[in-house]
């Protein structure tokens, strides 16, 4: 008999939340990767505004931070920057369907079609912004 | 093939011991058997005193869910033969409080799912001699998906956030919220999304998206999440920047 039991006093189970949960399936870790990498978009963004920083002091200040950039280290770190980014974006377009009911002539327009039209949108506007730099 | 199939059952009987143990029971291996039918089989055969649910034994009912191999599944829709070689690992659903064996204390849930009104809510309503409401195929087809929740919570075991975060309402509770909401014949909506605009509603969901790859009847309760919020930002966008704000339906 166990001494902590009382009869018709429930005492209940209640497991310990392991902290690494989030291993124990790829769907949890691909969700927790899925968080974890928005920080890339973060060092991305903040990356974008100290260029446009260099850029304003002058042609020295860039050329510094271009040298910067090119340090193997930071170029790596780039690399993996830039994966991280890569898959925050897929897994986060693969998610918009089920947020995004829309309907056409009362038919439900299909997941496929509003994956599509997210990653066109995105083409687009990367073509946009790599035509026009190529233009200056 | 084998002629026995061992099945591990994670039991727990608080008058003997304070913590949950395995137990191992060898049962006949049959092609036709459900994991329900070896449950069975154990409970009338080898040990009486294993305790679990189950009622319809056809996928209806919603009481037979527990975790087979960590996976959270209703045990009398799937195979034996689907989880061989085994030893096969049964487990009382995940997230809630067990209280005993395979018995998991459901209150949470059922306290969840009164407070989000899952019935139609009239402001007025008509007289009976009006009639019934009347509701086009198109109108039912807007949440038809949604009223095929059977309660059986394996959502709740699938979310990581329910069993960490247990003030969250969770996933079947808001599906079913969105059942009524996108029913034409339902006023209730604002009430709703009073309740569940708030930090243990809608916006404590991170979208594992695990609730709807689990769900036995394709409810899809983490787009009915996800569209909630939606809904929640258009209406807050709409409040602020509409100088008329945004209008009850």
């Amino acid at each position: 008999m166990n001494p902590e039991y009382r009869l018709h006093h429930p005492k209940w189970y209640r497991r310990k939340v392991p902290i690494f949960w989030w291993l124990s399936k790829w769907s949890y870790m691909k969700f927790i990767l899925r968080e974890l990498t928005s920080l890339a978009v973060v060092y991305a963004a903040v990356l974008l505004l100290l260029q446009v920083v260099a850029v304003s002091r002058g042609e020295e200040a860039y050329a510094n931070f271009l040298a910067f950039l090119e340090r193997p280290g930071v170029l790596a770190a780039n690399i993996l920057i830039i994966l991280g980014l890569l898959f925050h974006a897929v897994t986060w377009f693969n998610l918009a369907p089920q947020a995004l009911v829309l309907r056409l002539l009362g038919r439900r327009i299909p997941d496929r079609v509003v994956l599509l039209a997210h990653y066109l949108g995105w083409l687009t506007v990367s073509a946009l912004i790599f035509g026009g730099l190529a233009r200056l | 093939m084998a002629d026995t199939v061992a099945i591990e059952v994670r039991r727990y009987r608080p008058e003997e011991k304070s913590e949950p143990y395995w137990q191992r029971y060898e049962v006949p291996f049959r092609e036709e058997w459900m994991i329900l039918d070896a449950l069975n089989y154990i409970k009338d055969n080898l040990d009486g005193s294993l305790s679990y649910r189950w009622a319809c034994r056809m996928g209806v009912c919603g009481s037979c869910g527990m975790m087979v191999g960590g996976e959270p599944i209703l045990t009398c829709a799937s195979y034996l033969a689907d989880h061989l070689p085994g030893p096969i690992r049964i487990e009382p659903l995940r997230g809630f409080p067990v209280v005993r064996d395979l018995v998991n204390n459901l209150d949470d849930f059922m306290d969840k799912l009164t407070a989000v009104k899952p019935w139609i809510v009239r402001e007025e309503e008509k007289p009976l001699s009006e009639g019934e409401y009347l509701q086009t195929p198109e109108e039912l087809d807007a949440y038809k998906q949604y009223s095929m929740c059977i309660n059986c919570m394996l959502c709740y075991a699938a979310c990581p956030i329910y069993e960490l975060e247990p003030a969250f309402i969770g996933p079947a509770a808001i599906a079913l919220a969105q059942r009524y909401n996108f029913d034409s014949r339902d006023q209730g909506a604002d009430e709703r999304m009073d309740h569940l605009s708030r930090d243990e509603g809608i916006w404590a969901c991170t979208f594992v998206g695990e609730c709807s790859v689990v769900c036995p009847k394709d409810v899809d309760p983490a787009g009915a999440i996800q569209r909630y919020k939606v809904k929640a930002m258009t209406q807050w966008y709409k409040s602020m920047l509409l100088p008329w704000g945004e209008p009850k339906r």
